[in-house]
């Protein structure tokens, strides 16, 4: 599975990567803001991203907008201090699958994750 | 500034510490910055505040301070020449801005991209025409403080924060 990390923070992705590679995905790609990540989409075809809200260049609610132009099925998961509920309603609303707070833990993490991957393999099940 | 707006910075620092730096702060009492005691610091990591609310969240830390705590919460040792120092240290602001304009309740707020800056006593010099409340905080890491200035822009027409005991 290859996954994509938005932020534009290094340390954020590098805890998110630690994360992930517990869960035992390795394919990890990196983008730095949402220019980056539609690079990255286009180049690279991952099957799950993580994305953070505020960022440079283009912000992560942006990139998730743009990114449903085209591709609704793509898996989006927004990983952002934005925790008012009016930001996660419109976070869905532009096509994330699911949101996680920061500051989190591995096992928020993991857990956002995998429920998210389950989900949408049970959907594609039926 | 507003006493109401207290608690969020309070209980934001101790959160992400906790779960991010897996380190416990012991905050003290908040006082009013004034300007012939300018707290001094090696390290600020800057958000601004717009909306409803404007004005400022400065986290500011001595050197060691910083580097202790930059270092725990990237799982390597980081020194002030790395750039992951700064990144690592502007996400720890960025976190707590934005944990506490979460629980501001009704009030619509946007937070900056944090900036660092790194030099020795230095002092991030803000309008003197509002308050400046500073945190004293107390950790294994070393001690720091989170400095805020805020200002009510625009009273939200819904619910206020919940009352703040300081």
């Amino acid at each position: 599975m290859r996954i994509l990390l938005v932020d534009d923070s290094r340390t954020i992705r590098n805890i998110q990567k630690n994360v992930l590679g517990q869960l035992g995905h390795k394919e990890i790609a990196e983008a730095a803001d949402g220019v980056e990540a539609l690079k990255a989409i286009a180049e690279s075809k991952p099957d799950l991203v993580l994305i953070d809200w505020n960022m440079p260049n283009m912000d992560g609610i942006t990139l998730v907008r743009k990114i449903r132009e085209t591709d609704k099925a793509l898996p989006l998961i927004m990983c952002t201090t934005e925790a008012e509920k009016s930001r996660v309603i419109e976070a869905i609303k532009a096509g994330v699958n699911n949101y996680v707070v920061k500051p989190f833990t591995a096992e928020t993490l993991a857990e956002k994750i995998n429920t998210t991957l389950a989900k949408l393999t049970a959907a594609a099940a039926q | 500034m507003d006493v109401r707006f207290i608690n969020p910075f309070i209980a934001a620092v101790k959160n992400v510490f906790n779960t991010m730096v897996t380190t416990q702060i012991t905050v003290g009492k908040p006082y009013v910055i004034n300007a012939s005691q300018e707290p001094v610091a090696d390290v600020s990591a800057v958000i601004g505040l717009s909306g409803d609310v404007v004005g400022c969240v400065v986290l500011s830390l001595p050197m060691q301070s910083a580097v202790n705590a930059a270092s725990k919460f990237a799982g390597m040792e980081l020194t002030p020449d790395n750039p992951d120092f700064a990144d690592a240290l502007g996400e720890l602001a960025n976190m707590v801005a934005g944990q506490a304009k979460s629980n501001f309740t009704g009030f619509n707020v946007s937070i900056s991209l944090p900036s660092v800056i790194i030099g020795r006593e230095h002092v991030v010099s803000q309008s003197r025409a509002k308050p400046r409340l500073a945190l004293p905080c107390e950790s294994a890491l070393g001690t720091f403080h989170v400095e805020v200035v805020m200002v009510v822009n625009r009273p939200s027409a819904k619910q206020a924060p919940a009352a703040a005991t300081v």
